[in-house]
């Protein structure tokens, strides 16, 4: 069994209740770091802590809430990123409906070492139900002194608001949130300036996961030193994984990070239970529908011979040659019977349906690329076809304003890498 | 008819923009359309819109931009249940296609459209985060997950005897067909 922070009351019924949450030692880590220190050395917990965020990008937390500007008399912001639309990627969502006030003590620990009297959490609109929910917990919270004015009887003042959004994936990435979150289209913006400048409303503002957020609690609970010890070398602490697609046992599971190999992952009965119907692998797509998909060769081992790991560093070995990425940890399981540019075809019908339209690269490529799929997984491809695919996506790929670009281009580039024999099964 | 929210609606469009600082009511407009296609049968139409601009001192157009924008919002009549089934990778590779077939079959429409008799529509959509228990498909705010045509069925059934207008407001059974 590998160590759990995330999930560790994750079968306690009723804890997305408050006082089963208090039972469990909830609210103990904001207690301590609202009471007991300040702002900087609760930042310096979470540097020590070496925790990256877990919404698919992989930045360190604390460097990115020490570049949070200050000028004085302006207000600053935690957003929290809770839309959750990468494909394969579903943790987010297990986390707030089932505990959501490790969510609100992670906010409430992240807001006040930020300096943030107004915190925002943008969820994506599909997931309507959980407002009730993130709503109830933070009606709860505030009767008991935990948000509102003067928390826990110190000076300290915090509001949290939940925001949903209109069913758009763009709106994940962060700019593109800011700009829904104040009423506009989720067209990105230029960087910089950064949000950690100029972000809400043009204040400060830092715009993290939902799990980075959950996780500064375990964090502040025993310590950052504590937090770096679990997982291995920069992959810190535990992360979890959002498993589907052709396994056993589908579902969100949590992992130290480095400690369980992918092997393991996919074939122990605490993960996935194995490949489903007794078929074999064929490939996967380790961390959301952007990173590059891996045949089974690739995915279970490094190109020297090593298994491979779950963390940032082992599944990104071998760069786009061999490796991939942890990405969100979205990690989607393919059978021996799937063609891979059919799997393919979902993807950049996906991409060019949540491209935001800004970036010709991006707008027009991805429609390209959904076309040209579509004509060969339909019979109608021509052996150019599949070059044509590869050179569309070398000229989105760093071309555009914002990564979604790219997000679209390393499915295609790897499907072709890897896989090109299931594309030229499908031209005639 | 006069569009016009009514006294509950009204006040929780209140509340909702009293979440923003003093000038950034603009914020709301993404939480205000919601609101405002469940009060008003489901769909945004040109007043509809009209009417959420006036509330929140915007221009009209700044209501349309965003509307348009997002993939929630139905820029024309839906019927009472619209069926939003995801068609993306682990959906896909756990027979969505199949289950598309099968509600088009049932309903006697194609994805895209709706029932002669307004109860049903269908649409295809992204990636619900819902890829752990897939096949599966939104109606309103409840989820229906780990689908079969079996299950389909029985949830479609009971739906149409009931044949009330779902929304993304109503309440969820956080157990149901999971
Ligand atoms: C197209 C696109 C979609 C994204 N979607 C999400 C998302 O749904 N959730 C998320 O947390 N981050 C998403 N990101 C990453 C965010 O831009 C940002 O890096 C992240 O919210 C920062 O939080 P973190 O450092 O805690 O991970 C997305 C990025 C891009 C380019
Ligand atoms: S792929 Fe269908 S819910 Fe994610």
């Amino acid at each position: 069994m590998s160590t759990k922070l995330l999930l560790k009351y994750d079968h306690i019924p009723n804890i997305n209740r408050l006082e089963v949450y208090k039972q469990h030692g909830g609210y103990a880590s904001a207690e301590k770091a609202i009471k007991t220190m300040t702002s900087d050395a609760i930042v310096d917990e979470v540097k020590k802590s070496g925790l990256r965020g877990r919404g698919g990008a992989g930045f360190p937390t604390g460097m990115k809430w020490s570049f949070l500007a200050k000028p004085p008399g302006v207000a600053r912001y935690l957003v929290c990123n809770a839309d959750e639309s990468e494909p394969g990627t579903f943790k987010d969502r297990y986390l707030m409906e089932r505990n959501p006030h490790l969510l609100l003590e992670g906010m409430l620990c992240s807001s006040f070492a930020l300096g943030a009297n107004t915190s925002y959490i943008y969820i994506r609109g599909e997931y309507f139900y959980i407002v009730p929910i993130l709503e109830k917990a933070i009606e709860d919270a505030k009767a008991a002194g935990y948000l509102g004015k003067n928390i826990l009887g110190t000076d300290y003042n915090l509001e949290i608001y939940v925001q949903v959004g209109g069913g758009a994936y763009i709106c994940g990435e962060e700019t593109a949130l800011l700009e829904s979150l104040e009423g506009k289209r989720g067209n990105p913006r230029m960087k910089p300036p950064f949000p950690a400048v100029a972000g809400l409303w043009g204040c400060p503002t830092v715009v993290n996961n939902v799990e980075t957020i959950a996780s500064v609690v375990s964090i502040l609970e025993n310590g950052g030193d504590e937090y770096a010890k679990l997982g291995v070398g920069k992959s810190t602490g535990t992360k979890l994984i959002s498993a589907s697609g052709h396994i056993n046992k589908p579902g969100v599971y949590e992992i130290e990070l480095g400690k369980v190999s992918v092997e393991e992952f996919i074939n122990s009965d605490e993960y996935c239970g194995g490949v489903w119907k007794g078929r074999k692998l064929k490939a996967v797509v380790a961390g959301g529908s952007s990173v590059p998909i891996l045949p089974t060769h690739l995915i279970l081992q490094t190109s020297d011979g090593k298994p491979r790991m779950m963390s940032y560093e082992s599944l990104g070995e071998g760069g786009f040659a061999t490796g991939t990425m942890l990405g969100s940890g979205g990690f989607i399981v393919m059978d021996e019977t799937v063609n891979i540019a059919e799997n393919l075809y979902t993807f950049n019908r996906f991409y060019h349906h949540e491209s935001c339209g800004q970036c010709s690269p991006c707008r027009e490529g991805t429609g390209w690329m959904e076309k040209i799929t579509h004509s060969i997984i339909s019979g109608h491809g021509k052996n150019s076809d599949i070059d044509l695919l590869w050179d569309i996506q070398s000229k989105i790929d760093g071309k555009t304003i914002c990564p979604l670009g790219e997000a679209a281009a390393w499915p295609v580039a790897s499907a072709v890498r890897h896989f090109r024999d299931d594309f030229e099964k499908l031209i005639h | 008819m006069e569009v016009k929210f009514n006294e509950a609606a009204l006040n929780t469009a209140n509340k909702i923009i009293s979440r923003y600082p003093d000038g950034k009511q603009k914020s709301a407009v993404l939480p205000l359309l919601h609101l405002a296609q469940a009060e008003f049968d489901g769909w945004l139409s040109i007043p509809v819109m009209d009417y959420i601009a006036s509330i929140l001192t915007i221009q009209p157009i700044e209501v349309y931009e965003v509307a348009t924008f997002y993939s929630m919002f139905n820029m024309k009549p839906v019927g009472n249940c619209l069926i939003e089934i995801c068609h993306t990778s682990s959906c896909w590779l756990r027979g969505a296609e199949d289950l598309i077939k099968h509600i088009e079959n049932k309903l006697n429409i194609k994805a895209g459209e709706t029932t002669a008799d307004g109860k049903f529509s269908l649409k295809r959509v992204e990636c619900l985060g819902s890829c752990g228990t897939a096949p599966m498909f939104q109606i309103g705010a409840q989820y229906y997950e780990n689908l079969t045509t079996e299950k389909v069925d029985m949830i479609l059934d009971d739906l149409d005897k009931s044949g009330k207008r779902r929304t993304y407001f109503d309440a969820v059974d956080l157990n149901a067909h999971k």
